[in-house]
């Protein structure tokens, strides 16, 4: 279920295969409108099997044959009732109704291709006005026969020209419109070749729009948005260093022999590789480095002219004789990121085995040593790091790691803590929910494990109806410092039922652990919560595999413990107006 | 010749519904066993394409009454392949 995935095994057996990965749980349930233009019963079993294997299990809402519309449209009890997650359009290019002909003028095909964008703009925008979840939409792929041939790209009456634009004006949607999202099926019909994507028998015999082989690949490619809408993309690249990043062992073979740059074929593959690497990172993806080798000889690697990655690109550097299923698990607590949230690539099976054996949440994708190109390859397909937007955050995040570090080593000169917190010059904006920071907020509510005292998950809506919701009070937390500016890292979310305030969510990024931000955050609620007279503040605990650090933290602010049920808690808060702060380190909202 | 092909039926009708009990005959129709309703019809058709490395002619698959006529109908096929 891994790339590369035989498609004829997991269809033929995916009986089998369900049976086995329901026995693999925890997992967290969703709801999946499937509204099909096409046949769509193996898509959903196939979906079903690549999310099982993600720790989610799906219910389904399946359209009756070539419903989309109708379903989508009109009122529909059935879907109300059953109030999806997650509506997921399979549509393809055989459901394009009126393409242009040859006698057509510009002016008409303009028009065939607004109204024929226009027919699914109409159904997103009523989709969204009801049920008000996650939408998922197919683009189209290019026919399968080119009647103008290669003219069919450039002349408006081409199809290949018509669906290019269509394509066109779904991509500006989704750039524009939160909750919207593409699942391209015109790169993975390329990517496996339009020979393999159609199969004119199975269509005229099923109506199926896309072959056998080509349904794994579309419901693995969905998989991977919904998954990484769920807060479950990998966010850690941890790389091997000989054979892997370079040619050649540095140890043995020293620098000027490495094989990198453009000299050799085999140095250009690496290079290719680095710049590919280099990318992730740019767009939030954090390094490690986890070799065996001396680190003076590993850091050494990167000093060769014409090396693309260097030292400062990695968040954590392991280079000793320790195996490397230690050295992993301590990158992992050293940035403080879940262990399930990294990606091993080595080209050494005996090393990829020891992890493998000794983590089974981290992945440690097949590679070929033989084909440097497949490192490459094998982390693209995969689609581990699928991101569901780029933010500011993503930008900075390298950046951030790196200033925590220096946080970290500059803490080693204090004697006390206290004076290292002081000295921080630590600032922070604690306020109600504001637009802007919405989508970082879903994500924060979806992404943390560890400080998340309930682990409720939110979905974009779910956050904005709360935030215009008088009956809610909702808390960003933003802290910086002389070091830097770490974004938003906490966000609260209290219920107010009469004069009692309930915590349904407090959840906060670890970087900023141990701060006293969870102090100021209180602070602020108590501030908010006499604001509007109410006196009780309920804290919940719902134990986790991932959450006992935050088991003891209602205890430590003062809460008094009334309820427990099994390892969840319930802790209870009285007001009074004698309140003192208990965050002594931060400046709270002074600057902005 | 038959008989192997029959054996061979029977491994991707076990695999295909994940059961490793299922015993056919060439009077086993879809009656005969639950969860053989279309869409596992499909693929059992492919699987059998894939297996006997043939293929059936559009609508072909569906006219069959029972496995014997499967089985006849592939072993046609499979015959014809290897010449």
């Amino acid at each position: 279920m891994q790339y590369p995935f035989d498609s004829a095994l997991i269809m033929r057996k995916q009986r089998s295969i369900k049976r086995s990965l329901l026995e693999k749980g925890p997992f967290i349930e969703k709801k999946i409108a499937i509204l099909g233009g096409s046949t769509t019963a193996d898509v959903k079993n196939v979906l079903e099997l690549f999310l099982l294997k993600n720790g989610i299990k799906p219910f389904f809402y399946e359209s009756e044959y070539n419903r989309y519309y109708e379903d989508g449209m009109f009122e529909n009890a059935e879907l109300k009732s059953f109030n999806p997650d997650f509506i997921f359009i399979h549509t393809s290019t055989v459901n394009i109704i009126n393409y242009p002909d040859i006698n057509d003028t510009d002016a008409t095909v303009e028009q065939k291709l607004e109204s024929e964008f226009s027919k699914y703009k109409g159904l997103w925008e009523q989709l969204k006005a009801t049920y008000n979840c996650t939408i998922l939409q197919n683009n189209f792929e290019l026919p399968h026969y080119r009647i103008l041939g290669n003219l069919d790209s450039s002349d408006l009456r081409g199809y290949s020209n018509f669906i290019m634009n269509l394509n066109s004006r779904f991509a500006e949607y989704a750039r524009k419109t939160k909750g919207f999202y593409i699942n391209d099926i015109h790169y993975l019909s390329a990517q496996i070749g339009l020979s393999n994507w159609y199969d004119r028998s199975f269509w005229h015999a099923y109506k199926y729009a896309l072959s056998y082989e080509a349904i794994p690949v579309l419901a693995h490619n969905l998989a991977n948005i919904i998954k990484a809408i769920l807060g479950k993309s990998k966010k850690c690249l941890v790389l091997d260093l000989d054979n892997t990043l370079w040619g050649g062992v540095i140890g043995d073979d020293g620098l000027s022999s490495i094989q990198i740059g453009k000299e050799t074929p085999v140095a250009e593959a690496y290079t290719e590789f680095q710049e590919y690497v280099l990318k992730l990172k740019k767009r939030g993806i954090l390094l490690a480095v986890c070799s065996k080798n001396d680190l003076t000889n590993a850091k050494d690697g990167f000093s060769h002219p014409d090396s693309v990655l260097s030292v400062n690109d990695f968040v954590s550097f392991k280079a000793n004789w320790e195996p490397k299923h230690i050295n992993i698990s301590q990158i992992a607590s050293d940035i403080n990121i879940g262990i399930d949230s990294l990606v091993f690539i080595d080209d050494n099976p005996v090393e990829r085995k020891i992890v493998i054996d000794n983590l089974p949440y981290v992945l440690v994708p097949e590679i070929n040593v033989n084909e440097v190109y497949s490192y490459m390859n094998t982390l693209d397909k995969d689609g581990c790091f699928e991101p569901i937007s780029i933010s500011q955050d993503d930008l900075i995040r390298n950046q951030a790691y790196q200033e925590n570090s220096q946080r970290n080593s500059f803490k080693d000169h204090f004697i006390s803590y206290d004076d290292f917190l002081s000295s921080l010059d630590m600032n922070a904006e604690i306020k109600e929910f504001i637009p802007i920071y919405l989508e970082r907020i879903t994500q924060l509510t979806n992404k943390s494990n560890q400080f998340n005292l309930t682990t409720k998950r939110y979905t974009l809506s779910e956050i904005e109806a709360v935030a215009n919701n008088p009956n809610y009070i909702t808390l960003y937390g933003r802290l910086a410092d002389k070091f830097g500016d770490n974004g938003v890292v906490s966000v609260v979310i209290g219920e107010v039922k009469g004069n009692i305030i309930h915590i349904n969510a407090w959840l906060m990024s670890c970087r900023v652990l141990k701060r006293g931000m969870e102090q100021a955050m209180f602070d602020e609620i108590v501030r908010q919560a006499q604001k509007q007279g109410i006196t009780i503040i309920k804290g919940y605990y719902y134990k986790t595999a991932k959450n006992s650090m935050v088991a003891e933290l209602y205890k430590v602010l003062g809460f008094e413990l009334i309820h427990t049920s099994g390892e969840d808690t319930v802790w209870e808060y009285p007001i009074d107006s004698n309140y003192v702060n208990q965050n002594k380190f931060i400046v709270v909202n002074k600057n902005y | 010749m038959n008989i192997n092909i029959l054996a061979n039926v029977q491994e991707v009708f076990r695999e295909v519904f994940d059961d490793e009990s299922i015993v056919i005959n060439n009077d086993t129709t879809s009656t005969d066993i639950e969860d053989w309703d279309s869409l596992a019809h499909i693929h059992l058709v492919v699987a059998l394409e894939q297996r006997f490395k043939i293929k059936f002619a559009l609508g072909e698959s569906l006219t069959l009454k029972n496995v014997g006529e499967m089985i006849d109908l592939i072993e046609e096929k499979y015959n014809a392949r290897s010449k």
